[in-house]
């Protein structure tokens, strides 16, 4: 298999034995104690996490102001209309490369694997906390997965739309009949890309013990253990890496 | 001859405005009571087939309106500037058009600008709350205060008309001259039109001067000629003679059939009141789940088993077909 696996390759190092965790990225990894702390997230990905978080939720009470006039009030907090009108696209271009690089870090762990299929059979167990009656999961689940490659594709939609309508630029670029379809698309797309958020967002509430990944990088071995045991078995069986003279 | 409106009046009176905010009918991004009563409806009548593309008007439009033009290029074309512009709210566009009737050359002059839809798209996509005001007399203003240069009229408007400064990017375009209005005077355009091309008046004055325009015309040959007050957009504030009614495009794309577009009307419509519903739907599944579920918490043993795995005593992964050693 690991012949074959195009992802093995780009490992530098690749343990003897064939199954080599794509799960396991770049600084993750098991501090024992307790209880048992997981290294989830370095400090470069939660900086580019909340530089992306703070675009998106700048990005959403911005566009929603020009989206209806009921919340049109939300430019104040832009400083008006016109600031608000020059502001929005600019915050989606840091969205956009945020978010990319946020891609390159994240897409190898989101690639499908075969017990997603499972998890998305038993979702009324997921959704019911029946942890025990789901398989082991990698570092994402399948719910984690759909939330990523969602916003991967709805912020290209966003970015492609938004250009088109972003007329201090590109106004000669399109016709307006082209502009008229963008608006809607855009309009469509962030909707859509709003509910994602509101999915991520509640995931997070919901599963306790998740926050901290994102602020301190660490979850506790217990919330490993429940939610992403595949992942936790492939860290506490990784051979220890020697580490890189700078490191 | 349709009779000259007369000078301004000197007496004091005079110049008290006829109509204003009391009169707005629509306004941009807001709700607003229409006055119970409504203005006579007024109305310009550009008389296509009388111009002689003097560019009076454009002159006169750029002198009322203390505007200054970009000295541009001879594109080798009457038509210029090639295009309105935030300076330009009114343009001589001209078109050779040969008659494949008669193959005569015919000359078409169409002074484009603002029609003052009855239905204005602009204002109906303008985000902005009173950026884009509508008199109960039909005049279609924009109010610079309140524009925030979002360029969404342009996508509303079914004419192609408004366009966004570069320098305070607001939108502009002919108000008709509702101060001069306002004050019982016709349009710039109208004052300066030396063939009576250009007419003002009511509604109905321009409607009836129109048919009377028409039926000589038709008297003359031109029998397809007819008035031109676009019904998909209610009718409009001005309106044309011109010799060939039933092809309007002929006149440098004037459109046959305008209307606000269907995907403007879906998108200022229907995905608005959906979007905030599935928006607000979302956020209300995620509050009653968390009241039913309640929290999803790491227990004692999820924390026992993992400390038993990192010191080697944790059970094995199941052998389940559903997850096998290697990845798909």
């Amino acid at each position: 298999m690991s012949a074959i696996d195009p992802h093995a390759h780009g490992h530098a190092h690749m343990p003897d034995h064939a199954h080599l965790p794509d799960d396991v990225e770049p600084g993750d990894g098991v501090r024992p104690g307790h209880p048992v702390q997981v290294s989830r997230y370095t400090l470069a990905a939660r900086i580019n996490h909340w530089i992306t978080a703070i675009s998106l939720v700048l990005l959403a009470l911005s566009g929603m102001a020009l989206f209806t006039p009921k919340l049109f009030f939300l430019t104040g907090l832009f400083g008006g209309g016109q600031w608000t009108r020059a502001i929005h696209p600019w915050i989606g271009v840091v969205l956009f490369f945020s978010f990319f690089i946020l891609f390159v870090r994240f897409w190898r762990a989101n690639l499908p694997a075969r017990e997603d299929g499972t998890w998305l059979a038993r979702i009324s167990d997921v959704l019911g906390g029946h942890e025990e009656r789901l398989p082991e999961i990698g570092k994402y689940n399948a719910g984690q997965k759909f939330v990523f490659w969602s916003m991967s594709g709805l912020i290209i939609v966003l970015i492609g739309s938004g250009i088109v309508m972003w007329d201090q630029y590109f106004y000669p670029f399109t016709t307006i009949e082209q502009k008229r379809i963008a608006i809607l698309v855009h309009a469509v797309a962030a909707v859509c890309i709003i509910c994602v958020w509101i999915i991520h967002v509640y995931a997070a509430i919901w599963v306790k013990g998740t926050f901290s990944a994102m602020t301190r990088g660490e979850v506790t071995g217990g919330w490993a253990w429940r939610h992403h045991r595949k992942w936790l078995r492939e860290l506490v069986g990784k051979p220890k890496e020697p580490r890189a003279p700078a490191e | 001859m349709f009779p000259a409106i007369a000078n301004p009046s000197v007496s004091p009176d005079a110049d008290k405005p006829r109509f204003g905010e009391k009169d707005i009918m629509r306004r941009s991004a807001s709700e607003v009571t229409p006055p119970a009563t409504r203005l006579t409806e007024v109305a310009k009548l550009i008389d296509v087939t009388k111009c002689i593309g003097c560019k009076a008007c454009q002159a006169a439009c750029l002198e009322w309106n203390n505007l200054t033009e970009e000295i541009g290029f001879n594109h080798g074309v009457y038509t210029n500037p090639m295009d309105l512009t935030p300076d330009t709210f009114t343009l001589m566009r001209f078109t050779e058009w040969v008659n494949p009737e008669t193959e005569n050359l015919e000359w078409l002059i169409r002074k484009d600008g603002c029609m003052h839809c009855e239905d204005p798209g602009c204002l109906k996509a303008c985000p902005s709350p009173g950026a884009i005001v509508q008199y109960s007399n039909g005049i279609v203003d924009f109010q610079h205060e309140n524009c925030i240069g979002c360029g969404y009229c342009i996508k509303g408007c079914p004419f192609n008309i408004p366009r966004i400064s570069k320098v305070d990017h607001t939108a502009y375009k002919c108000t008709l001259c509702s101060d001069r209005v306002a004050v019982g005077q016709g349009p710039a355009c109208q004052k300066a039109c030396p063939t009576q091309a250009i007419v003002f008046g009511t509604k109905q004055e321009m409607k009836d001067w129109a048919e009377f325009r028409i039926t000589d015309l038709k008297s003359r040959g031109f029998d397809k000629a007819g008035l031109y007050d676009p019904q998909g957009v209610g009718g409009t504030h001005v309106m044309y003679v011109l010799h060939h009614a039933d092809t309007p495009s002929i006149y440098a794309g004037l459109p046959d059939n305008p209307r606000i577009s269907p995907i403007v009307e879906t998108w200022k419509g229907v995905t608005k009141y959906v979007g905030l519903a599935v928006m607000g739907f979302a956020a209300a599944a995620g509050f009653l789940h968390y009241v039913v579920a309640g929290p999803n918490k790491v227990g004692e043993e999820d924390e026992e088993n993992a400390e038993k795995l990192v010191e080697g005593k944790a059970p094995p992964p199941p052998a389940d077909p559903t997850q096998p050693e290697g990845r798909v």
